[in-house]
């Protein structure tokens, strides 16, 4: 493992692709120390629609200016990541989980339990993802709980079938049989020695699927079933500044920019990922 | 035969499924058709009346049954929002969302083929630059792209519309300047959805050539003196187009239920937007009907992919 670790830091992606996110990581748990309040308002009138590199008439430096709350665009930002990246993060690592038991379970029981399985699988994909949304918005107060609840719910499939798939391929290797022979149990068996085998697919679907949890995080909280305002995220800081295009472009040009830098960042650690460890194959799962 | 009447089977109990638990969830959410529509002055014998007028205060199995009965011998029922029938409204709506969706499915996929071939044929330099500019489309947010291009080409250069499918005047236009504004308005959410589609079509084709390209087919094939441009085209693509054309089943549903996103930056009259305002107005018939044509069509699209599977790759038959 040792080796493969060193060998992916060989490849150029992989080393831009980790040491983005590492910093988007330490931009958003420093974020008291790298900016102020980001959502106290002062002198409104004169602080708003500054543009970036601006200096209020305060004193205070903007870096990417100001909103039309004279709120600094560069502290809402690094605050925001904390909720961007923290609601993709465990998002993922939501439907990770989900994914990684049901089609575990799938592929080594197979019978009632796996067509079962397979068959929850087949009709959570045809869900209309949208309407349920919406519905599930409205059910309960928009939360960044929430998001992460239906995100994660709604994100497993995938992966359940490459992990079941994956499963089902290794419960005929001999090393399986052997441990059948040897009277080891059965969830012994899944989760000792076929699943630690089955998972790079999973890695590579995890880094795959942060970069489209933010994204969607970001596209429900733009449309005002997300995170609420005042609290900043890349979503709703995206919807905040489209009724400034004219005035202040910024406000919604920034976290853009970092949805996009953060999202590459995730696929090319992915790509890499994958290239690395399956040489020679499942290229085209993403 | 017999597997295709097994998928169809098993793809009706998903049909099914998700109807009955949209159908829960609806019923569930708080909110009440009636009141919206009687108005908050409206006295509890009006309320009553009103929900009764809409069968509302009927057992929940028995709405739920009539509503399956009615679908099913194809009446989808009268929108309680706008008093229309609601085959009237999605049947509308759904021309624009095709026009929307169905031209940029289109040019993302040959579009998106185009720069996976040739990022997976020329390989170096090249291949890089396209990877990069690929990652980059496939990793913008839509809507967040489309307001980037509201505020570059409406509002800076002022070029094009950036809100709904025609102008107000469009219907006192001749025809040739009536078609001209039609794609004007059509341009920037076009574009928006376009761009975003090529990136994650080229990455996708690219991985796939790759996979294929080491295989002792296409090494025969290059043994027997073909050349470079036919081994690509006839041994790689052929084959490596078999995982794009399940891709391209599983995007049939939005050739119906539309680009969300992208429907509500550019108020696009399609069927997404018909489907956002109908939930959140708690108008059940419509929201129903979508659900279940938008399942239907999930399933078709699987069951598409395999047939189309089979089509391009004789093997999977």
């Amino acid at each position: 493992m040792r080796g493969d670790t060193r060998r992916l830091f060989q490849d150029r992606r992989a080393t831009l692709g980790a040491a983005v996110l590492v910093l988007a990581a330490l931009a958003a748990l420093l974020a008291p120390l790298l900016a102020g309040d980001p959502i106290v308002q002062r002198e409104i009138v004169a602080t708003r629609f500054l543009p970036p590199l601006a200096t209020d008439p305060l004193g205070a430096f903007h870096l990417l200016g100001t909103d039309r709350f004279g709120r600094d665009v560069w502290a809402r930002l690094v605050y925001g990541a904390r909720v961007s990246l923290g609601v993709g993060t465990l998002a993922v690592l939501l439907s990770v989980t989900i994914g990684v038991t049901i089609g575990a379970a799938a592929g080594f029981w197979r019978g009632w339990l796996g067509i079962g399985l397979l068959g929850l699988t087949d009709f959570a994909l045809a869900l209309p993802r949208v309407v349920l949304l919406l519905l599930l918005a409205s059910l309960w107060r928009p939360s960044a709980g929430l998001v992460i609840l239906v995100l994660g719910l709604t994100g497993w499939m995938t992966i359940a079938r490459l992990v079941y798939a994956e499963v089902r391929a290794l419960a005929g290797r001999p090393f399986v049989e052997s441990a059948v022979g040897l009277g080891v149990p059965g969830p012994r068996i899944l989760v000792r020695h076929i699943l630690p085998n089955a998972l790079t697919p999973v890695i590579v679907a995890t880094a795959l699927g942060l970069g489209n949890a933010i994204l969607l995080e970001a596209g429900l909280s733009f449309l005002g079933l997300g995170v609420q305002p005042p609290t900043p995220s890349w979503g709703n800081l995206i919807a905040s500044g489209r009724d400034t295009l004219i005035n202040a472009p910024w406000v919604a040009a920034a976290p853009g920019v970092a949805l996009v830098v953060v999202v590459v960042a995730a696929t090319l650690l992915g790509d890499a990922v994958r290239d690395r460890l399956e040489p020679g194959g499942g290229r085209s799962a993403g | 035969m017999l597997l295709l009447a097994r998928r169809a089977l098993s793809g009706l109990g998903v049909v099914l499924g998700v109807v009955t638990l949209m159908f829960v969830l609806l019923r569930l959410a708080p909110g009440d058709p009636a009141l919206l529509l009687v108005g908050p002055a409206a006295t509890a014998e009006q309320i009553a009346a009103q929900r009764h007028a809409l069968e509302l205060d009927r057992p929940l199995a028995g709405q739920y049954a009539a509503w399956l009965a009615r679908f099913a011998r194809g009446d989808w029922g009268t929108s309680i929002a706008t008093g229309r029938p609601v085959r009237t409204m999605l049947g509308r709506a759904w021309p624009a969302t095709v026009r929307l969706v169905g031209i940029s499915l289109v040019l993302s996929y040959l579009l998106g083929i185009a720069v996976g071939v040739v990022q997976a044929a020329r390989g170096g330099r090249l291949d890089t630059l396209l990877s990069v500019a690929s990652v980059t489309l496939f990793a913008l947010p839509g809507y967040w792209l489309g307001l980037m291009l509201v505020m570059v080409f409406t509002y800076r250069l002022r070029w094009l519309p950036a809100f709904g499918a025609a102008g107000f005047d469009a219907d006192f236009l001749p025809p040739a300047a009536r078609m001209a504004d039609r794609l004007r308005h059509l341009a920037l959410p076009l574009a928006t959805l376009t761009l975003v589609g090529i990136g994650g079509t080229a990455r996708f084709v690219r991985g796939a050539m790759l996979d294929v390209a080491g295989a002792p087919y296409v090494m025969v094939a290059r043994a027997k003196g073909l050349s470079e441009v036919r081994v690509t085209l006839r041994h790689v693509l052929r084959n490596a187009l078999v995982p794009v054309v399940t891709l391209l089943g599983l995007s049939l549903p939005t050739l119906f239920s539309g680009a969300v996103f992208i429907e509500a930056i550019f108020a696009w009259p399609g069927v997404g937007r018909v489907l956002v305002e109908a939930v959140q107005a708690r108008d059940y018939p419509v929201v129903m009907a979508a659900t279940a044509v938008s399942a239907v069509l999930v399933v078709l699209g699987n069951l598409l992919a395999e047939v189309l599977v089979g089509w391009v790759d004789p093997r999977a038959r």
